[in-house]
């Protein structure tokens, strides 16, 4: 917000601010309350697991006195409110129990395996936006003809497109019958732990280090995998990118611009396509959540050791806490993203506000 | 065809269009007959509604068209590549990959039959007290929804999964409760735009309690809106519950679940392809049938479309 105090309207500009505040303090308190639903939930599913949580520490051969003793050092004889309170207050701290099969805090994997996936899903949501909002523009500007209805049908094949199995037959096609990509995992066996791990992401660690052939060959795994999720978000970014457009070109400041004798090109991409962005942010924000759980089935497919993959591991060895854990990293970031567009819904448009 | 009461003979052509229905019924048809003219006039919808038709008619008659029981094995005949006898080859234990798609399609009408039974009866009710009482219940209720809908789709299925032990009447559960909030949400929508009508008021005054108008008069003019949804969705539904299988928390082995088939076909994907993929492109056909008929069905509806 910049402010030039010589105007007239400087009065009008100087309320904007604390409405802007008002604004964010009402978004920020009903992403707590969607935040305490989620862990409702988390805590519901964490209570409704056929597993006794007791016989996981004690064993099934233990006397009914440690048995007893362990279910009150657990907490688990208090009234729900109060387990749920204890869940809480422990969350709130950063403590979401410990990995059974790892032996660590579930919130340092989770920080481990973050990086892997967020740095597919960015690789993903760049191709995702490159392609697709072409794709939607020149959709909507020829809209009813052929160029339409073939990114149209390119995009409701994306929809349709199961994405564990356009993995496996892409690692079928593109890394064993052409071999032009690296396979499963994020790197050949030859170039794991070369580089120290800063951020957690190869692509910018081996930069950062200065080993381009460990940099390539981070491409060439995550090439793959990245363009598939890519191609999902992509389906929906284009579709959503030709309706606005659609809603922009039927109005009479188009018509204005072109009498006035702007090029077609200028019209389109300079006037009608910045009024979009606002929408746009938060169609962009959205597949970038659609896309962290895209990857859970990817990685599974691609061996990818992020988050989905953790969760999914973590899934068939019975680790409860992991996988919460890793439900609720999910959950926060979906909630984090919808704060971030609404944030920028605000800042962008003025009509919002 | 004509219709004997009528003065001058009559197509069923004509009576479906007729400017003046003459009861309630030929009404309600008429407005059909005009939706299915117009999404006639669309190939794409057109091919989605024959898929799903194809898709059903499978499902019915499975044991005619498979020919062979989808769970016979014979283990001298495994990993066989697709020929006359066995169109789609056999996975590792000897079964006809064939018979097995297509008895699997039983198992994905069953997903979304159930599914949909559950997805909307909830949203629709929780949708239209929302809509009809406002105030602070509904307040309440669109809170609980806004939650819902802010959770990760897959991965709060997949935990609900877990939570709940894997098959597929769970795998329904945990789709379901991550599928019911935007239902409930338009519902909601089409309930505060009718609430206000001149024929509710009339009802109420005819002394009607508020379950009934919203029973009789509310939720047969949410229903189309609401069906519609359900169409564009089912192709995520089925993309979620094929997903689930595919990860092992859906359907069971041997059921031939299509996920199931990809997964279970994975360790042979380099030397048998066909183990793996077919079962793929059976999911993929599905769900491209419901997406081409929802987007056709949105035309139709909401010409706008977005």
């Amino acid at each position: 917000m910049t402010t030039t105090p010589a105007l007239p309207t400087a009065g009008a500009r100087r309320s904007r601010l604390p409405a802007f505040f008002v604004h964010l303090l009402r978004l920020l308190a009903s992403l707590a309350l969607t935040f305490l639903g989620l862990t409702v939930v988390t805590f519901c599913i964490g209570r409704v697991i056929p597993i006794d949580p007791v016989l996981a520490v004690v064993g099934d051969r233990a006397l009914p006195d440690v048995y007893e003793r362990v279910r009150m050092e657990l907490g688990l004889d208090l009234p729900l409110y109060q387990q749920y309170w204890n869940y809480l207050v422990k969350l709130l701290h950063g403590d979401l129990g410990t990995a059974v099969l790892t032996a660590r805090p579930v919130l340092e994997d989770l920080m481990r395996v973050f990086p892997a996936t967020l740095e597919l899903a960015t690789v993903a949501i760049v191709i995702g936006v490159v392609f697709g909002v072409p794709m939607g523009v020149v959709a909507a500007t020829s809209q009813g003809r052929w160029p339409d209805h073939l990114i149209r049908l390119t995009g409701l094949v994306g929809y349709s497109m199961p994405v564990f199995w356009l993995g496996l037959v892409g690692l079928l096609v593109f890394y064993n019958a052409l071999d032009w990509v690296g396979g499963p995992g994020r790197l050949d066996v030859y170039y794991e732990d070369i580089v120290a791990p800063v951020t957690g992401m190869l692509l910018i660690d081996s930069l950062l280090s200065g080993d381009t052939d460990v940099f390539w060959n981070a491409v060439s795994h995550i090439i793959l995998p990245a363009g598939i999720l890519g191609y999902l978000s992509l389906a929906y970014i284009a579709r959503m990118t030709r309706s606005f457009m659609l809603g922009q070109l039927h109005q009479e400041y188009i018509l204005t611009a072109q009498i006035k004798g702007l090029s077609r090109t200028r019209v389109v991409w300079r006037h009608a396509l910045v009024n979009i962005l606002v929408p746009l942010i938060t169609v962009i924000a959205l597949s970038y959540g659609y896309l962290l759980e895209g990857a859970v089935l990817t990685e599974t497919v691609f061996a990818w050791p992020g988050l989905g993959r953790y969760i999914t591991f973590a899934l068939f060895n019975a680790d409860m806490n992991a996988v919460l854990g890793g439900t609720l990293v999910v959950g926060i970031v979906f909630i984090g993203l919808n704060l971030l567009s609404d944030i920028a819904y605000y800042l962008v448009d003025p009509r919002a506000r | 065809m004509s219709v004997e009461t009528s003065p001058k003979p009559v197509t069923w052509h004509d009576w479906l269009l007729a400017e003046a229905p003459q009861s309630r019924s030929q009404a309600r048809l008429t407005r059909w007959y005009a939706n299915w003219l117009a999404l006639k006039r669309n190939p794409l919808a057109v091919s989605g509604v024959i898929i799903i038709l194809a898709l059903i008619l499978m499902a019915v008659f499975a044991s005619w068209i498979a020919g062979q029981s989808p769970y016979a094995q014979l283990l001298t005949a495994r990993l066989e590549p697709p020929s006359m006898e066995h169109w789609f080859g056999t996975d590792e234990l000897g079964r006809d990959i064939f018979a097995r798609i297509i008895y699997g399609s039983r198992i994905t009408l069953l997903i979304i039959f159930l599914v949909s039974i559950v997805v909307l009866p909830v949203g629709i009710l929780i949708g239209t007290l929302a809509g009809y009482f406002g105030g602070v219940f509904d307040m309440f209720l669109m809170r609980i929804t806004d939650i819902f809908l802010a959770f990760p789709r897959l991965v709060m299925a997949l935990a609900f999964a877990a939570a709940l032990g894997p098959g597929i009447e769970n795998a329904v559960l945990a789709i379901s409760i991550t599928a019911w909030p935007p239902y409930a949400r338009l519902a909601r929508a089409e309930t505060m735009t009718i609430r206000r009508s001149d024929f509710i008021l009339a009802t109420r005054m005819q002394g009607a309690s508020a379950l009934r108008i919203i029973w009789s008069h509310i939720v047969p003019l949410c229903l189309p809106s609401v069906i519609v949804r359900l169409t564009l969705d089912m192709a995520g539904i089925i993309l979620i519950a094929a997903g689930l299988g595919f990860l092992g928390l859906g359907a069971q082995p041997p059921a031939p679940e299509w996920g199931l088939m990809v997964s279970s076909g994975r360790s042979y994907l380099l030397d048998q392809w066909w183990v793996a993929t077919i079962p793929g492109i059976a999911i993929f056909v599905v769900s491209f049938g419901f997406n081409l008929l929802g987007d056709g069905l949105r035309d139709v509806f909401d010409p706008k479309g977005l």
